[in-house]
């Protein structure tokens, strides 16, 4: 599973660096999600879907490839 | 035939509590029809997809020319009248409102909010000790809750400390509900002088903090600067005080939930989560207007309807949490809408987080006796304000 983030969309709340910080960060220009890992390891992928899920603007999403 | 639409519920059966009238609500349809003070008829959002969707989805506009008043309240004009003014970000849509948002996220993002910990549990310290030898009994109020927010937003502002009783004093008077109106107006003037002054201050000489950084930004008119400034003073300075002193109020009053968070202070953060959650400390709203046809879980939501969404409501949505009812620290709030949802979900979120979780595991470590100094039923709570809150909360050790 990839993870698919879309600066466009993005609004920079911080749900994702702050529910995995290892995965997400936030630009320091325009606190827009920065992907620091595409392809997380099978057992992240929970901590992922909480992400996608709580993201209010629904900018992170995963991709099946 | 159509429902006939309802007024909003408004009456809270106790200090925790949303109106009783909003569950029954939500069991027969997450959305109602509802009736405005001018005669608009538009919709009530109860239930937790309907609030999501009407907050995230962008056929609902934020604009404020847009909208219609639920209720006849002393602050209608802020929710309702003419076109936002310059920098007042949180009436407007995107792309507009984007521009803002930007700048002012890039201020506010979680590792930039990390480096102020240390500072916030300074202040925290600082306000136990006045609390502490102002001696029991105490109104939490005055000595704790509102103090911390308070002197954090000083941090943030870099508003020198030389000038940060002026500064408290006009804040105090503008949220204190017993103030007479004039008093009011009188403090609300001051304070966007106030704020004038410390715009030119920064734009001579910026220091490190994070209104030099919106100034500095050069990307921002004064007029702008000074709205917003305004909107981040008012958003992040009564909301954080009411929820430590309801939290506060909460906790004492749910000794099984106290006793866990004594007894394991790794509980903090999913504490935080849950209060946020359980006490949802705004009465109703944000509000949304219908750019377009929208249908929202069954309903058909007409182009210039508004809908006002009960977070109080989405947040004991069954459908979504389990339990919803009970005050439960271990329990899982995550999800909660109280900070909105979609593009304008609260900016500042990541620090009241910070704050919260800062300031009751110190609290309570300082007093370990810490109790209610009256009966439950005679703190005074704000009932018809925007933000829910205690006004006192007479505490002893």
């Amino acid at each position: 599973m990839r993870i698919v983030a879309d600066k466009d969309v993005c609004v920079g709340a911080g749900m994702c660096a702050l529910t995995a910080h290892d995965l997400f960060e936030q630009s320091e220009e325009d606190g827009t999600v920065v992907l620091v890992v595409e392809r997380p390891a099978d057992d992240r992928l929970h901590l992922v879907r909480r992400v996608v899920d709580s993201c209010p603007s629904g900018a992170i999403t995963l991709a099946d490839d | 035939m159509e429902q006939c639409p309802i007024a909003l519920p408004f009456d809270r059966p106790g200090p925790f509590d949303p109106p009783r009238a909003l569950a029954g609500l939500r069991e027969q349809a997450p959305m109602t029809p509802l009736s405005f003070v001018d005669g608009h008829v538009g919709w009530l959002a109860t239930g937790y997809e309907a609030a999501r969707t009407v907050l995230a989805d962008p056929r609902f506009s934020a604009r404020r020319e847009l909208m219609h008043v639920p209720l006849d309240l002393g602050f209608a004009h802020e929710i309702a009248g003419g076109p936002p003014e310059a920098g007042e970000f949180l009436r407007m849509d995107p792309p507009e409102h984007t521009r803002y948002r930007r700048l002012l996220i890039a201020q506010f993002t979680a590792r930039r909010l990390k480096q102020l910990e240390p500072r916030i549990a300074e202040v925290t310290q600082t306000c136990l000790d006045r609390m502490e030898a102002a001696g029991s009994p105490v109104d939490l109020v005055r000595e704790f809750a509102l103090p911390v927010p308070s002197r954090v937003i000083c941090e943030l502002f870099g508003v020198p400390y030389a000038r940060l009783e002026e500064f408290q004093n006009h804040l105090g008077t503008m949220v204190d509900t017993d103030a007479p109106g004039e008093e009011a107006m009188e403090a609300y003037t001051a304070f966007l002088e106030f704020l004038a002054g410390l715009i030119a201050d920064k734009r001579k000489a910026p220091g490190e903090d994070f209104f030099s950084g919106l100034v500095d930004s050069g990307e921002l008119s004064d007029e702008e600067l000074t709205n917003i400034g305004f909107i981040l003073f008012g958003a992040g300075f009564e909301t954080t005080a009411n929820m430590l002193g309801l939290g506060t109020f909460a906790l004492l009053s749910h000794p099984d939930q106290l006793a866990l968070l004594r007894g394991d202070p790794s509980l903090i953060d999913g504490a935080v989560e849950e209060l946020l959650r359980h006490l949802t400390i705004i009465h109703f709203g944000p509000l949304r207007a219908a750019l377009e046809d929208v249908e929202v879980e069954g309903a058909l939501v007409r182009k210039g309807q508004v809908v006002v969404v009960s977070l109080p409501a989405a947040n004991r949505d069954p459908k979504r949490f389990t339990d919803p009812e009970r005050l439960d620290i271990t329990g899982s709030a995550q999800g909660h809408l109280t900070f909105g949802y979609g593009p304008h979900q609260c900016l500042g979120q990541q620090l009241a987080r910070i704050e919260m979780r800062i300031a009751f595991p110190a609290l309570l470590e300082r007093f370990p006796t810490l109790r209610l100094a009256c009966a439950p039923e005679d703190v005074p709570t704000k009932d018809m304000m925007i933000v829910h809150g205690v006004k006192k909360l007479p505490v002893a050790w």
